[in-house]
């Protein structure tokens, strides 16, 4: 029997649970589709060999009446609206779905004499475009590249060629560059300002590093909300440094809902993860060697540049990524100190779950949140190595 | 010169990381309603709307017990596991530390919205069970990780020792092992409690309203209009944290005592 692994089961099978299947679920909605193939089975088989230019023949027509029948009548006897939830689908990737399958399932339940074709084709002329039924051939599953593609303002036209949306309708593109571009100006803030005061705190003795040591300390433990909140009451048009400024005749000046405002209270929330491994790594230096290379004629920004530096490298390094990760990540600061342009990919993510109901995009979207998560984690392992207490 | 001008940088950015929390406070004691300064007068009056509040009052004890039932779960479980992965080598392991330290990496937001799928077909979503689940899962890294280093200090040697006393691995590990990490797992507890109490995220997208948390309640006061009850109850979070980190270096000294 092995006693270790059976003492981290409980834990291993909870996070299994918990955490690893749930997230292994969503992201899997990212790359399927599991809506419409269940109420069109027989169009979605029907469109297999179609060429993707021309209309369909009579046979797919055929296979959608038959479809929307059986749909309509199965949603009838058991409640649950499938075709609604087809339609909505279908619509994120062609605006007028919503209103035109629940109406077409409505009008072919009437006997149809003739060719089923032209009876659709009555209901609606959208039928006659190719790409209402790319849409469906697209979103017939189970593996489906759209909402991978959605996420990079990509798509695929009825023909199968895939192009860039036009640049009125590309989103995401964007708030992947405005996450990233956040992420790296609040790291290399959290890096300058961190500098000095891990410096201070590594080489000072006493009191005063005792004293700046408990400045880093302190806000890293009080509560992200707290500290968001604390920058929303300093911001505020009726808040303390308006307030201020009006008392010496400036302002009040618009100070939230922009771009400043949320890199602020990020460097603030974010700065401590970034001064204790700084602090770590000036104390690791041994104060010699920067010494000696003084004492051998190096100049002190040669001294700085080729000692100091390259010995603290992988100190400096784990504490950009460890800041660019969670920075990365961010939801609540953005959504209560930014506007509508300052919004970052978790709030996309939170977005299109919960309010838009568009699973399938909200989990390309986190693939992409993931992939750049995880090469900052693998670059970390790279840097500081992952160390591993106890392993002896 | 060099370290002079270090030093003016260094308390500069002391005082910007305390600034914003130092305005706040006063705040909260004023006899106004107004977010600035200079305060009209001192009162108490926003603390006595907390704690008499129908919104803020549930919310405070909410956090509290859904924190102590996640630090509770979450030190049961990575207590054992923790000596589990101190005492094995190989594959497996990295394995295991890989799927131990993922909640600290994950952002937070992906885990929210994969537990709202995933929790809801089997009617965990506003359930006080879904969110204790998903805070101790937030919580077990922390609870590991100290563990793991309370364990560095601990002399493998003794368990042999006690083994050869007579005891079982059980008893060997309550009664020889487990008093000389207690302080660190009680610093993971308290790690764990506190990721809890600091949860925002996850408590928006899977809690109902009968399990608001605090930072909920304050999420939801901060995006219509912020009242000073917010600043008293940012008050009240304060506070918590000085505690609880103030507790953290009492155990962490109790810890190098120990050794």
């Amino acid at each position: 029997m092995n006693r270790p692994a059976l003492l981290t089961a409980p834990l291993l099978l909870f996070l299994l649970i918990t955490f690893v299947a749930p997230i292994g679920a969503f992201l899997w909605r990212g790359v399927t589709d599991a809506e419409v193939a269940p109420v069109l089975p027989r169009t979605v088989a029907a469109l297999v060999s179609w060429d993707g230019a021309a209309t369909p023949d009579e046979a797919a027509f055929a296979a959608l009446v038959a479809d929307l029948r059986d749909a309509r009548a199965r949603d009838r006897e058991t409640g649950i609206g499938s075709i609604p939830r087809a339609a909505a689908r279908l619509n994120a990737d062609r605006p007028g779905f919503r209103g035109l399958l629940p109406m077409t399932a409505r009008r072919v339940e009437a006997s149809i004499e003739g060719s089923m074709r032209d009876a659709v084709l009555a209901i609606s002329e959208e039928w006659r475009d190719a790409e209402t039924w790319g849409a469906i051939r697209r979103a017939g599953g189970p593996l489906s590249a759209f909402h991978g593609l959605m996420a990079l303002d990509l798509r695929q036209d009825a023909a199968g060629s895939i192009r860039a949306v036009p640049d009125d309708q590309a989103v995401f593109r964007a708030v992947l560059m405005r996450s990233l571009w956040i992420s790296l100006t609040v790291t290399a803030a959290c890096l300058l300002l961190g500098w000095p005061i891990a410096w201070m705190i590594a080489t000072a003795k006493g009191l005063p590093a005792t004293l700046l040591l408990a400045a880093v300390m302190l806000p890293f433990w009080i509560s992200l909300i707290v500290r968001t909140a604390a920058w929303m009451v300093l911001l505020q048009r009726e808040g303390v440094v308006n307030a201020a400024l009006g008392a010496v005749g400036v302002g009040p000046l618009a100070l939230m809902m922009n771009r400043f405002a949320v890199v602020l209270a990020m460097v603030h929330i974010l700065l401590p993860f970034m001064v204790l491994p700084l602090v770590a790594a000036f104390r690791g230096l041994d104060p010699r060697l920067p010494r000696a290379a003084a004492s051998l004629g190096a100049a002190p920004w040669r001294v700085f540049l080729r000692v100091t530096l390259p010995l603290c490298l992988p100190g400096i390094g784990a504490g950009c990524v460890l800041v660019f990760i969670q920075a990365l990540g961010f939801y609540v600061t953005p959504a209560l100190l930014g506007g509508p342009n300052d919004q970052m990919l978790a709030w996309f993510v939170g977005f299109y779950a919960t309010r838009s109901v568009n699973w399938g995009l909200a989990a390309a979207l986190s693939v992409m949140l993931l992939a750049a998560v995880g090469l900052c984690v693998a670059l970390y392992g790279k840097l500081a190595g992952f160390r591993r207490p106890g392993a002896a | 010169m060099t370290r002079g001008l270090l030093w003016v940088v260094a308390v500069l950015v002391a005082l910007f990381l305390l600034a914003p929390i130092i305005a706040i406070l006063p705040l909260s004691f004023s006899s106004g309603s107004f977010l600035f300064y200079p305060l009209p007068g001192l009162s108490l009056r926003w603390y006595a709307d907390f704690f008499t509040s129908d919104f803020w009052l549930p919310a405070l004890w909410n956090s509290l017990g859904i924190g102590v039932a996640a630090a509770g779960l979450a030190t049961l479980l990575g207590t054992p596991a923790a000596f589990g992965l101190w005492r094995m080598k190989g594959a497996f392991r990295a394995i295991a530390m890989g799927v131990v330290l993922a909640p600290m990496v994950v952002p937070v937001i992906v885990v929210a919205v994969a537990l709202l799928l995933a929790f809801g077909p089997i009617g965990l979503v506003a359930t006080y069970t879904g969110l204790v689940i998903a805070h101790a899962a937030l919580g077990v890294p922390f609870v590991v990780v100290t563990v793991l280093a309370a364990l560095e200090g601990f002399d493998p040697v003794q368990l042999r020792a006690a083994s050869a006393c007579g005891a079982g691995p059980l008893r060997a590990f309550f009664r020889v092992c487990l008093p000389q990490i207690a302080p660190g797992v009680a610093a993971g507890a308290i790690f764990a409690f506190a990721t809890s109490l600091d949860e925002v995220v996850i408590a928006l997208f899977i809690a109902g309203p009968a399990q608001r948390t605090l930072p909920r309640q304050m999420f939801a006061g901060l995006n219509d209009s912020i009242s000073l009850t917010t600043a008293a109850a940012a008050a009240v979070l304060v506070g918590l944290s000085v505690v609880l980190l103030l507790v953290v270096m009492w155990l962490q000294r109790r810890g190098q005592a120990a050794r």
